[in-house]
């Protein structure tokens, strides 16, 4: 029943299209794309710890997965990811506890995220890289 | 994980109105996704600190003998459990905004349990075996 209404052509409201794009918004639908994105990363966790269990031989393929320029492409983007939503996860905490609801503060505090999100992910790979 | 179509003529109204909402579980979701989040916050700061520092290019022994030790054991399958959790509820609720079709919603939502529940457990077991047997 509800797929036949739903055929039914009605006026619909005015959604997202009308809105211009604006730093709070698209933060706020980042947070969900890095989060997807991370609960797909999960699988890079569970191939290495499947893979050390089961052996040596397992344990290279994934190491050499992982040292691949896919592979290192892929971690860079789960990195910029995980500080990303840490970040932004940290804004959310203190909007669950009142603050920084304030157009100046919400908008200052994107920019921090944003601003850690870069540092962070530069800090670790320069920490990672073995001729650091 | 209440669907449209399920018959709710047992509950009195006093009965849905107690709180348990369009998706019959309350305020519990939220509430659980919070707490994950709280706890995923030190264990990811950890387990980002220790990639870079042991595993990040670690041989097959430098890796076991790393993941053996108790400690890292046990903050490893903290952060499994809490992170693959917060990504359970977090999926879940992309799918129920983005799936319009009830019957593919309903296979997407059990999918996300059950890969989730399954990785976990492999995740745990690994880490146990590594521990106990190396």
């Amino acid at each position: 029943m509800s797929e036949q209404s739903n055929k039914v052509e009605r006026p619909l409201s005015p959604h997202l299209q009308v809105y211009r794009p604006q730093m709070t918004s698209v933060m706020s639908i980042l947070h969900r794309a890095t989060g997807y994105a991370l609960s797909i990363g999960t699988i890079m966790v569970v191939w290495l710890l499947i893979a050390a269990a089961s052996g040596p031989e397992a344990y290279a393929v994934f190491a050499k997965f992982a040292g691949s320029n896919i592979g290192l492409f892929l971690l860079l983007g789960w990195t910029v990811a995980l500080f990303y939503h840490m970040c932004n996860g940290i804004r959310h905490f203190f909007w669950d506890m009142g603050y920084l609801f304030e157009l100046k503060k919400a908008f200052r505090a994107g920019y921090v995220v944003l601003a850690m999100t870069v540092i962070l992910t530069v800090w670790v790979w320069y920490c990672a890289c073995p001729w650091s | 994980m209440k669907l449209k179509w399920k018959d709710s003529r047992f509950d009195s109204q006093l009965g849905r109105a107690k709180g348990l909402g369009a998706t019959g579980h309350g305020v519990d979701h939220w509430i659980h996704q919070r707490i994950t989040a709280v706890a995923n916050l030190p264990l990811m700061i950890w387990l980002v600190w220790s990639v870079v520092h042991h595993v990040a290019g670690a041989s097959y022994e430098e890796f076991v003998a790393w993941q053996a030790q108790p400690l890292n054991a046990i903050l490893m399958i903290l952060s499994v459990v809490s992170v693959f959790y917060h990504a359970a509820l977090g999926t879940q609720v992309i799918a129920e905004d983005y799936i319009h079709n009830e019957g593919l919603k309903f296979f997407k939502l059990i999918g996300i349990k059950l890969f989730f529940s399954a990785t976990a457990i492999a995740c745990v077991f690994s880490i146990l075996k590594i521990s106990f047997v190396g």
